[in-house]
């Protein structure tokens, strides 16, 4: 027990120490949490949820957007950890997989932070976060298994479990120097594997089983999902990846790297083919259905807010897509953190702004209106980010700091088994 | 919004009324009961919040509970709005299932019914209003013999012919092109014919599929009830709701003293709180006394029939026997029990 409590105190000393750019980078994400705590105020406690830009209409906007891309985000620690895991084979002759060794923790420390800012998100959309407690099974209701809903609780929450014991299993045996009991981990990440396509599958079924709102109420949905969550959830581990290369010992081959952009190149294409078969199949027979699309994508009765939006989504992922295709872009490491960067926000558009909003529009009624979201929104939303950034920094560097071994248990140090 | 919170505010001056008016700024009824507990205070206000956030989903409440429960809000309420206001808590009435029936063709668009239901219910009248009721006006359009030989491609010399007419996208006829802020001097109006909806009371409600913690539910009357005290705001239900007929309190309703109705159901007309969903509840509080609801009764023209469909003399029941009738957006298997007709 006390090596554990030495071991969550080294990890976030560890974490918590770093040069005058490292406290530059927390400042600002900091900044950000001040008018979030202003917004906090005036939507949890004060108003309500009048203080944001939602209406009868479009009741899911910002927040749910945000929910959903993040559930991609988690999902996304897959595309690093499935292939580590289970094509470390005698066939991976020349270690492209095994060079995944060091990337598998980073990837779980993104998917606890990513499910966390779920979380934080769920308890903003909410109308009464206060009552909580009555979706907990056994003190509350949780109307399992016909609420859609309570199957996004129960995968997310097990999924947040699972990492969080795969990853810190993982760290305090590196901690102390133990070898890990194989079965046990190996277990745990085969169900974790499984589990991340659950989390989005799930997440797809929540918003594709309402015929009311035709643009998600199509099976393509759960793939869609998926692919471009992959997409945009390995395009920022790559840019963790070549952040923590730069700045700290962490060695990361170049094949790591390489193998991971061939997966955003791979998920990238599957997404677009996926979003052209879907804007084929709703503008060719142009039914009332097609509204929401269309509405999305030329604007209808001259409501055209979202209009840039879609269309700079669609852009930037066309581009990048093209981009990436090409290795020596793909390869070049000055260029390739800011066209993942740039396809992250890409895709924030996409499964944001561009998914949540137009399924409102028009309300199933055939009611046109426009969001916008408030000031408080974009406070709020900005400072949740703020706060999950903070929170990878710190996981991952102290990820990091155990996987370059300057977070060692004393006894560890040159040993291979510790005693106590 | 903020202002007008803070004037309300204002209105008392006394310091324990500021304290309580702090509390109740404080918004979350778990916040309040917490201070209210530490401070030792006998607030009565902070106290029944504190009782209420703990209490079960009403279904599941003991006969005992649901007492307790009613006692509290009742002295709440008539405290706040300064009259005697009951909450009723009957229960659904044996072998009686209601169902509703509109005469679109009779229906003029007057809105009476809209007002009527939200003096009846008690519905937030601005900051946002709400209403459970929308009437949709329909077009009605001529079509011209002017675009005969218009439409796509755009001439009719083109050697492929017109694939799409020229009197194509009139709006006659069409479902959901309708809308329902009109705003005529005098209704109805020549080119166009009204088209009422409110919560159509599904035998297989998707809203209730979907509600996490069943907070909504189908009582036995056939009528989808909510238990506001145990609504946590997410919503699932608005989005899946395929008629609208859902409304969310954004931020707390205002409902002026004076025109409170203090006639309430529990799972009806009682005051709302903030971020919790509410809709028609075939004036829950008035039909399972046997009355007509509150919109049957204003209606002008006689459009609007209610009774209990498993009783064949209802007037429900001779329409659906005798009348052409149907269901909106039959095609999503909802069963509404409420029907639309002709003469």
């Amino acid at each position: 027990m006390q090596t554990k409590i030495q071991f969550v105190r080294d990890f976030f000393c560890y974490a918590l120490k770093g040069d005058s750019r490292y406290y530059t980078w927390l400042g600002i994400l900091g900044i950000l949490v001040i008018p979030w705590a202003y917004g906090s105020y005036e939507q949890l406690i004060t108003n309500g949820l009048i203080v944001a830009g939602f209406t009868d209409q479009i009741s899911w906007a910002m927040y749910e957007g945000n929910f959903i891309f993040l559930v991609g985000v988690a999902a996304a620690a897959v595309t690093v950890v499935f292939p580590y895991y289970v094509y470390s084979s005698p066939q991976d002759r020349r270690g492209t997989v095994k060079s995944l060794k060091n990337v598998v923790l980073i990837g779980e420390m993104l998917a606890i932070t990513a499910v966390t800012m779920v979380m934080l998100f769920i308890i903003y959309h909410m109308g009464r976060p206060d009552r909580l407690w009555h979706i907990i099974p056994g003190i509350g209701i949780f109307n399992f298994p016909n609420s859609m809903l309570t199957w996004d609780v129960l995968v997310l929450n097990i999924y947040l479990v699972l990492n969080i014991a795969c990853g810190f299993y993982n760290m305090y045996k590196r901690y102390t120097g133990e070898p890990m009991n194989e079965n046990f981990y190996k277990t745990l990440v085969y169900i974790a594997i499984p589990w991340a396509l659950s989390i989005h599958t799930v997440t797809a079924f929540l918003i594709n089983t309402m015929p009311p709102r035709p643009m998600w109420f199509h099976s393509m949905m759960p793939i869609k999902f998926i692919s471009t969550a992959f997409a945009g959830g390995s395009a920022i581990i790559i840019v963790a990846l070549l952040v923590y290369r730069k700045y700290t010992k962490l060695e990361i081959p170049d094949k790591a790297i390489n193998f991971i952009s061939q997966i955003t190149v791979w998920c990238l294409g599957i997404a677009l083919f996926l979003i052209m078969s879907e804007i084929v199949t709703e503008l060719y027979p142009s039914t009332e259905h097609s509204f929401q699309i269309k509405y999305s994508l030329f604007g209808m009765f001259g409501l055209s807010k979202l209009v840039p939006w879609m269309w700079a989504s669609l852009i930037i992922l066309i581009v990048s897509f093209i981009l990436l295709m090409i290795p020596s872009v793909r390869k070049n490491y000055t260029v390739l953190p800011v066209i993942c960067v740039i396809l992250f926000i890409g895709i924030w558009i996409e499964k944001g702004m561009a998914l949540v909003i137009p399924g409102m529009v028009p309300s199933p009624i055939g009611e046109f209106s426009e969001y916008t979201p408030t000031w408080i929104e974009i406070f709020i939303t900005a400072g949740n980010w703020a706060i999950g950034l903070i929170m990878f920094t710190i996981l991952s560097k102290g990820a990091v700091g155990v996987m370059i071994g300057e977070v060692r248990h004393p006894s560890a140090v040159g040993k291979a088994v510790e005693h106590h | 919004m903020s202002e007008e919170i803070k004037e309300t505010g204002k209105e008392d001056a006394s310091g324990n009324e500021t304290r309580r008016n702090f509390l109740k700024d404080m918004g979350t009824a778990a916040l309040a009961g917490a201070a209210a507990l530490m401070t030792d205070s006998d607030d009565a206000e902070a106290k029944s919040t504190w009782a209420e956030w703990f209490q079960k989903n009403w279904r599941l409440m003991t006969d005992e509970e649901k007492k307790d429960a009613i006692a509290r809000l009742e002295t709440r309420y008539s405290e706040e709005y300064g009259k005697k206001v009951t909450v009723d808590g009957s229960p659904a009435m044996k072998s009686v299932l209601f169902g509703y029936a509109l005469n679109i063709q009779k229906c003029i668009g007057c809105r009476r019914c809209v007002y009527a239901c939200v003096k009846e219910n008690n519905q937030s009248r601005h900051d946002t209003e709400i209403q459970w009721i929308r009437v949709i006006r329909m077009e009605k359009q001529n079509f011209l013999p002017d675009d005969m030989n218009k439409g796509y491609p755009p001439s009719a010399k083109e050697p492929f012919g017109i694939q799409v007419g020229g009197n194509a996208h009139k709006p006659a006829g069409v479902t959901l092109e309708g809308q329902h802020y009109y705003q005529p001097e005098l209704v109805p109006e020549k080119d166009a014919f009204y088209f009422p909806i409110q919560c159509m009371q599904c035998e297989k409600p998707p809203c209730v599929k979907v509600c996490p913690v069943r907070t909504t539910y189908r009582d036995p009357d056939g009528i989808v009830v909510i238990d506001y005290n145990w609504c946590i705001g997410c919503r699932m239900c608005m989005a899946a709701c395929p008629y609208w007929a859902r409304r969310f309190n954004w931020g707390d309703p205002n409902l002026p003293k004076e025109e409170m109705n203090p006639n309430t159901h529990y799972l009806g007309n009682r005051p709302r709180m903030r971020g919790v969903v509410e809709k028609c509840t075939f004036c829950i509080q008035r039909s399972r006394k046997g009355r007509y609801t509150a919109c049957v009764e204003v209606c002008p023209v006689g459009a609007r029939k209610f009774g209990n469909l498993f009783d064949p003399n209802s007037e429900v029941r001779q329409i659906l026997e005798r009348k052409k009738v149907f269901r909106l957006k039959a095609e999503l298997n909802t069963y509404p029990k409420f029907f639309y007709f002709i003469d």
